[in-house]
């Protein structure tokens, strides 16, 4: 098993990969369809993305399950195909990646709000088995769960990964600037207090991901790095925030604009790169070049 | 001004539901807005005045959630809190002995399935003293257009999450003021901003649920 933080001792940053969802809705995946679901349907599509940040030079991809919970397929009335379609995400990934680079397995929020009731912790939990459980057994080598705004469900995640297998643990959380300059998730978690949480759940990666770009992960990973000088940081950044261009959603930052940026991400501690929202092959492999180089 | 009142706006302001919930820590075994109602009515304080100091909890509440003060699970129990109070106010408002500030029809936009954003505003809007028609989430062009017709002097609100559906609302809003150009629309959602609500044609933007209540209240003032 391959492992990211060993690949870290040789290597000092790892490049990972970009966007998917919009790449998705660029190959034809309407809104409103189900993104995993293509897993099955459009294996291709799914492998040609995959494929495209592998030869980006990226170090490690994610895979197509974002939205793979059993809660979240029951949008599309596919909660029985969780195992399956996490699988078929996995093995694409892999397939993709071959044998020396790394596979995250996307793991991403359930869209509910556990204090309100409507769902219980165990049935969040048995959801979150049911996903790690397939990534594992399709090839994948971590396990990332990204884009948590909620204390309680990513420790349940992190908690529910670590029940079923021994892949290391990535989580991040997608933090928003407050008028105060601060940063802090829609939920009002602050970085450090995500970094003492996550890692007591058991998480061995931290970091953030999507929000608005790539400044304000600078401020963010610094704020991690006051309190945590040592734990690896992994950063997928937006490509800044959208514009509508007739009648297309456009996003504001280049490949240029990122890797004029990166030098100052990366002295300010941040360990693994990639993109969120908007990133495309062009980022990462502006990135490879500046960061190889 | 009554006792009971005042307390029934420290509960909605904290989120106190009622007697049983264990939120806020602070405020556990007390009475929450439901049992303090109830008291109210008993006590035979008028509804208006419980709604309207409901109304100006909900308006501190949102302030703060405006201001980074609070977030989303602190707006949330005081929606719930509020909810709780209007279900018992709901009767007087059956009889017309309590009035709405009007409709407001609000729904996620088509190829959309995110529903936390939409709810809180939807939560706060009412909790304002609007009448909330929640047409829910991935909602068609169509459903938009059948709302406003069957409820002629009302206002929408579209909600987005997701970057690939900003497109869909655009051509939403386009639709909706071609059919009812007097129809007043106002958009939000993480993605969005001035600049693109601008852009599609919608005649406002609320960043936060305080902002779109401060934008309908202006527009019936």
């Amino acid at each position: 098993m391959r492992s990211i933080t060993e690949m870290l001792i040789t290597k000092n940053v790892l490049i990972s990969d970009g966007a998917w969802g919009t790449f998705l809705h660029k190959r034809g995946l309407l809104p409103g369809e189900c993104p995993e679901l293509w897993n099955v349907t459009h294996k291709n599509d799914v492998f040609e993305i995959a494929k495209s940040y592998i030869d980006a030079g990226a170090d490690l991809i994610l895979t197509n399950s974002f939205g793979g919970s059993p809660i979240k397929l029951k949008h599309y009335g596919l909660e029985d195909r969780a195992h399956e379609l996490n699988e078929a995400a996995a093995k694409i990934s892999r397939e993709a990646a071959g044998e020396y680079k790394l596979v995250l397995g996307s793991i991403g929020p359930t869209g509910v709000i556990l204090m309100l009731g409507e769902v219980s912790e165990e049935s969040l939990f048995n959801g979150f088995q049911i996903q790690a459980n397939a990534l594992e057994k399709g090839g994948v080598d971590a396990i990332c769960i990204e884009t948590m705004t909620a204390i309680d469900e990513a420790c349940i995640a992190i908690r529910a990964v670590k029940s079923v297998c021994d892949l290391e643990i990535v989580c991040t959380f997608t933090f928003d600037r407050m008028l105060n300059g601060s940063y802090k998730t829609m939920m009002g978690v602050s970085p450090s207090e995500m970094v003492v949480a996550v890692k007591e759940a058991g998480a061995s990666i931290i970091g953030a991901n999507c929000g608005n770009g790539f400044n304000n992960m600078i401020e963010i990973v610094r704020e991690i790095r006051t309190i945590d000088k040592t734990t690896p940081i992994l950063i997928h950044a937006n490509a800044g925030k959208p514009i509508l261009e007739n009648g297309i959603t456009v996003f504001p930052e280049t490949p240029e604009m990122m890797v004029n940026k990166v030098d100052e991400l990366i002295n300010c501690g941040a360990n693994i790169i990639g993109g969120c929202c908007g990133t495309t092959p062009n980022h990462i492999k502006a990135l490879v070049e500046k960061i190889r180089n | 001004m009554n006792e009971t009142v005042d307390a029934i706006g420290v509960c909605i302001e904290k989120g106190k539901v009622n007697k049983s919930s264990s939120y806020p820590i602070d405020l556990q075994g007390q009475d929450g807005a439901d049992e303090l109602t109830l008291q109210a009515l008993t006590q035979n304080i008028a509804p208006d005045e419980i709604l309207k100091t409901c109304n100006d909890a909900m308006q501190r509440i949102g302030d703060k959630f405006g201001r980074n003060e609070v977030f989303v699970p602190e707006l949330l129990m005081a929606a719930k809190a509020m909810n709780t109070v209007m279900v018992h106010l709901k009767p007087f408002f059956q009889a017309g002995s309590i009035k709405t500030k009007g409709k407001f029809i609000i729904g996620t936009v088509s190829g959309d399935l995110h529903d936390i954003g939409k709810n809180l505003v939807s939560m706060v809007v009412e909790g304002n003293g609007w009448e909330v028609i929640d047409l829910g989430v991935d909602v068609k062009t169509a459903k938009f257009l059948k709302a406003i017709s069957d409820n002629p002097n009302s206002f929408v609100g579209l909600s987005a999450l997701l970057t690939t559906t900003m497109a869909n609302m655009a051509s939403t809003v386009k639709e909706i003021k071609m059919e009812y150009p007097k129809t007043t629309v106002i958009v939000g959602g993480a993605p969005l901003s001035e600049e693109s609500a601008k852009i599609m044609g919608a005649d406002g933007y609320a960043a936060d649920p305080q902002s779109a209540v401060l934008f309908l209240n202006r527009k019936i003032a």
